[in-house]
C-alpha cells in the first residue's frame, strides 16, 4: 500500500517537474521587423517551422512602420530595452548594440564565406571579425521606366551608357507627348541621390577617409536636379513638399502610370509585380552614367541580434537556422529580393514569379552589381552615412523650393555634417 | 402581508461599504491632523496631487534641463558630456536675429519664425471664430443642438485623422482639386507652394480646435443673467452697445481662458501639420516643435541635448507670454 502511495506522489511529482521545466525553458525571443512586401508573411512561415522544431523558443514577430526602425528603435536600443533581434537597414550606424554571434553559431565559417563582404557593413571601425547578421536583402539603386508609355509615343529606350542628361530628354518627350504630368521621379533620399553623383565623380571622402561630402562630382548631380526641378522634368510636389529629411517615394505615382522614370530600387520589384502586374511595361534599365561611372548605390537591410538579448543562445541557435541556404533559398525566391549570400547568389535562386517583368528587373539589379563604384562601396560601410545623406536631402530640398540657394545649401551641408560627427564624438 | 422590519432598505445596504471606508480612512485622518493640527489638512490633501505633478511635470523638466546643459548621443543622463551653455549658444548664434540664414542653426530660427506667423493668425481668427460661433449657437435658432454638435466633432478626431482627411482633400488629385477641374479652374499644387501650406495649416489647425473653443465661449455666454440683456432692451441700447458694453466684459474671463489655451496650444503646434505638410515645402511649416522632434530624433546623430535646449527655449517663451497675458489682464481688472 505504501509502495504504490509512493510510486503515485512520485509520479504526480515527475509530471509537475515535467510541467513546469517545460514551462521555465520556455523562452520568447522578440524580433521587430518592418515591411516592404511579403516579406513579413514569408519570415512568419520560416519561424513557424522554426518554433515546431524548437519548441522550447517561441518569437514574435513585431512589424513596425519603416520609420519606427529609423526613429525608435535607436532610443529602445540606447535605452537597453530592444528587441532580441531586428531588421535594420542602418548597417553601420546601430552597430554598437548588436551582439558578436561567433560564440553561439555553429559554423562561424560559413557565415564569413557566404555573408563576408556584407559583415564589415555591420562592423564598428576597427572590428575585423565580429558576426552580427546576416543581410535580409542586397539592394541596388537604379531606375524603372514605364515602357509602355515609351511605345505609346513611338520613342525608344535610350540605349546602353545612355547618360542622365540623355534619360531627362527622352522622358521629357514622352511626358511631352502623352501629357503626362511628372516625366521623371526620385526617392526622396539621400542615397538614392549619392550613386548618381558618384556617376558624376563625387568622392565622397577625402584623402584621409573622413567625408567629404561637397566636390564637383556632387555639385554637377544636384545643380541638375536642381534645374529638373525648376523646369518640370521632376515634380516639386514629391521633394519640395516635405522637410528635413524626411523620406518620401513615388512608388505610388508610378504605379498610377503618372511618372515616365522612377529613381528608387530593387526592393520595388516585389510591389511593383503585385500592385502593377501586367497593367503596363515597367521595366528595370541599368543606372544611367555620368562623366565618371554608371553607378547605382548597394545598401539592403540586414537581420541583426542585440546585445542586450538575455537569451543569446537562443539568438543564435535562430540566426542559423535562418541563415541556412535552404531557409534563405526560400526567403529570398519567396520575396523576390537580390540575395545577399554568395552562394546563392552565383547559384542562382529561384524566384516564385513568372512575370517576365519582374524576372528581368531581378537581372537588370542583380546585373549591375559589378558596375557599382568602389566608393559607393565605402560610402555604404561607413557607420556615419546617414548623416551625410540626410544633410544632402534636406539642405537640396531646401534650395530646391527656393529658400536657400545651391551654394548656401552647400555650405550648410558641410556645417551639417561636421556640427553632427562633433557631437557623436563627444560620447 | 410582510411585517416592515423584513424590508429591504437600499439606502442603508449602498452606504454600508462606504461607511466602511470612511470609518477605516477616518482613524489614519485623525492622526494626521493631530501631528500637523486642522491648518495643516488641506496641505496634506493635496500631496497626492501635487505628487503626480511632481513625478510627471517638475521633475522631467529638471531632466530636461540638464539634458541641455550635455552633449553627445547617449541616453542616460549620467553617460553624457557635460558642456556647460554651450547648446543654447549654439542655438542662439546669430548675426542679424531677423535673417535666419545668419543664424548658425537656421532651422530654429525659421522653425520660431513660422511658428511666431502661424500663433499670429491662428490664434487671432480662432478666437473671432469660435466668439462668432458662440455668440450663434447662443440664440434661438432652429437645430441647434445638431449644429453644437457639427462644431464640436473636429474636436472628437485624433489630429493625425484631422491631418489625413486634409492632406487626401488638398492632394493634387484629391477632392478639392478634382472641384477646381469640375468648374474649369487649374489644379491648385497646395503643400507645393509655402503660402497655400501655411494657410492650409492655420485652417485645418482652427476647423480641428474650434469646437472646443466655441464650447467655452458658449458656457459664458450662458452665464450672463439674462435681465441684463432684458434691462439694456428696455432702456433701447443698441445690440452692438450691448455687446461691448454687457456680452463681451462679461465673457472676458472664458476669452482669457480661450486666448491662453490657443496660444500655449499654437506655440505647441506639431501633430496635425507633421502629417498634413511634414513641415514643408522646404521648411515653410515646420515649426519649433518639429525642430525639437527633428533634432532629438530623426537624425542619425540623435542631438538630445540640442533639443532640450531648444524646448527650455521654447518654455521660457510660452512662459512668458502668459504673464504677459496675465499682467495685461489684471491691468484690465483694476481699471
Amino acid at each position: 500500500m505504501r509502495t504504490r502511495k509512493t510510486k503515485a506522489l512520485s509520479a504526480v511529482a515527475v509530471a509537475f517537474a515535467m510541467a513546469t521545466t517545460s514551462v521555465a525553458a520556455e523562452t520568447n525571443l522578440r524580433m521587430t521587423w518592418y515591411n516592404d512586401g511579403i516579406e513579413g508573411e514569408v519570415m512568419r512561415d520560416l519561424l513557424d517551422r522554426f518554433e515546431a522544431a524548437n519548441p522550447e523558443i517561441s518569437v514574435t514577430l513585431d512589424v513596425v512602420p519603416y520609420k519606427a526602425i529609423l526613429e525608435s528603435l535607436p532610443v529602445q536600443l540606447a535605452a537597453g530595452e530592444g528587441p532580441d533581434l531586428a531588421r535594420v537597414t542602418d548597417l553601420g550606424g546601430l552597430s554598437e548594440h548588436y551582439l558578436d554571434l561567433a560564440p553561439y553559431i555553429s559554423d562561424p565559417a560559413y557565415w564569413e564565406s557566404n555573408f563576408g563582404p556584407f559583415l564589415k557593413w555591420l562592423r564598428l571601425p576597427g572590428d575585423n571579425s565580429s558576426i552580427s547578421g546576416f543581410m535580409t536583402q542586397l539592394t541596388v539603386t537604379g531606375p524603372y521606366v514605364n515602357r509602355t508609355l515609351f511605345e505609346q509615343a513611338g520613342l525608344d529606350l535610350p540605349g546602353e551608357g545612355a547618360t542622365w542628361d540623355d534619360w531627362a530628354a527622352a522622358v521629357n518627350e514622352v511626358a511631352d507627348a502623352l501629357e503626362i504630368p511628372i516625366p521623371m521621379a526620385w526617392d526622396r533620399s539621400g542615397h538614392r541621390v549619392s550613386g548618381p553623383a558618384i556617376s558624376m565623380g563625387a568622392m565622397m571622402f577625402d584623402a584621409d577617409g573622413n567625408p567629404a561630402l561637397v566636390d564637383d562630382g556632387l555639385k554637377a548631380m544636384t545643380q541638375r536636379l536642381y534645374d529638373w526641378h525648376q523646369d518640370g522634368t521632376m515634380a516639386k510636389e514629391l521633394w519640395g513638399s516635405v522637410s528635413g529629411s524626411s523620406y518620401l517615394g513615388a512608388n505610388e505615382d508610378f504605379a498610377n502610370a503618372q511618372v515616365v522614370m522612377y529613381m528608387s530600387g530593387s526592393w520595388q520589384i516585389p510591389q511593383f509585380a503585385g500592385t502593377i502586374g501586367d497593367a503596363f511595361d515597367w521595366w528595370a534599365v541599368p543606372a544611367p552614367c555620368g562623366a565618371a561611372a554608371c553607378s547605382g548605390m548597394p545598401g539592403g537591410a540586414a537581420l541583426v541580434a542585440m546585445k542586450d538579448t538575455e537569451h543569446p543562445e537562443q539568438v543564435g541557435m535562430l540566426m542559423d537556422y535562418l541563415s541556412s541556404e535552404e531557409a534563405l533559398a526560400e526567403f529570398y525566391g519567396r520575396t523576390l529580393f537580390i540575395p545577399g549570400h554568395l552562394g546563392l547568389a552565383s547559384g542562382g535562386v529561384d524566384f516564385d514569379t513568372e512575370d517576365p517583368r519582374a524576372r528581368h528587373a531581378l537581372e537588370t539589379f542583380a546585373g549591375a552589381v559589378p558596375t557599382i563604384s568602389p566608393i559607393a562601396f565605402d560610402l555604404q560601410g561607413y557607420p556615419s552615412n546617414r548623416v551625410m545623406f540626410n544633410a544632402l536631402i534636406s539642405r537640396l530640398g531646401e534650395a530646391i523650393v527656393g529658400e536657400i540657394s545651391l551654394d548656401e545649401a552647400y555650405d550648410r551641408m558641410e556645417q551639417d555634417i561636421e556640427q553632427q560627427l562633433a557631437e557623436k564624438a563627444r560620447n | 402581508m410582510r411585517p416592515d422590519t423584513h424590508r429591504l432598505n437600499v439606502g442603508a445596504v449602498a452606504a454600508a461599504p462606504i461607511n466602511l471606508l470612511g470609518s477605516l480612512i477616518e482613524v489614519p485622518l485623525k492622526a494626521i491632523q493631530r501631528v500637523v493640527g486642522i491648518r495643516g489638512m488641506p496641505y496634506v490633501f493635496l500631496v497626492p496631487n501635487l505628487g503626480f505633478f511632481g513625478i510627471f511635470v517638475v521633475v522631467p523638466l529638471f531632466i530636461n534641463f540638464a539634458f541641455s546643459l550635455t552633449g553627445g548621443t547617449n541616453l542616460f543622463l549620467s553617460d553624457r558630456v557635460y558642456t556647460g551653455a554651450e547648446q543654447y549658444e549654439f542655438l542662439l548664434d546669430c548675426e542679424n536675429f531677423t535673417d535666419s540664414g545668419s543664424c548658425r542653426e537656421d532651422r530654429f530660427w525659421r522653425g520660431i519664425f513660422n511658428t511666431t506667423v502661424f500663433v499670429f493668425f491662428q490664434v487671432g481668427f480662432l478666437v473671432l471664430f469660435s466668439l462668432v460661433t458662440a455668440l450663434i449657437l447662443n440664440r434661438e435658432i432652429r437645430g441647434r443642438g445638431f449644429f453644437r454638435a457639427v462644431y464640436f466633432f473636429p474636436v472628437l478626431l485624433s489630429p493625425v485623422v484631422v491631418a489625413l482627411i486634409w492632406k487626401w482633400i488638398l492632394l493634387r488629385d484629391g477632392i478639392l482639386n478634382a472641384f477646381l477641374v469640375t468648374i474649369g479652374l487649374e489644379k491648385i499644387l497646395f503643400f507645393v507652394s509655402p503660402q497655400w501650406a501655411m494657410f492650409w495649416a492655420i485652417f485645418v489647425s482652427i476647423w480641428a480646435h474650434m469646437g472646443f473653443y466655441t464650447l467655452i465661449l458658449l458656457a459664458g455666454l450662458q452665464a450672463i443673467p439674462p435681465d441684463l440683456y432684458e434691462a439694456a432692451e428696455m432702456d433701447g441700447t443698441s445690440k452692438e452697445r450691448i455687446f461691448w458694453r454687457i456680452t463681451l466684459p462679461l465673457l472676458w474671463p472664458n476669452m482669457l481662458v480661450v486666448i491662453v489655451l490657443a496660444l500655449i496650444k499654437g506655440v505647441q503646434i506639431f501633430d496635425e501639420v507633421y502629417v498634413l505638410t511634414g513641415g514643408g515645402p522646404g521648411t515653410a511649416t515646420q515649426f519649433i516643435v518639429q525642430y525639437i522632434y527633428n533634432t532629438g530624433f530623426t537624425n542619425q546623430v540623435q542631438n538630445f541635448g540640442l533639443a532640450s535646449a531648444a524646448s527650455v527655449i521654447l518654455g521660457v517663451v510660452l512662459f512668458a507670454l502668459t504673464l504677459m497675458q496675465l499682467a495685461a489682464v489684471r491691468r484690465k481688472d483694476s481699471a
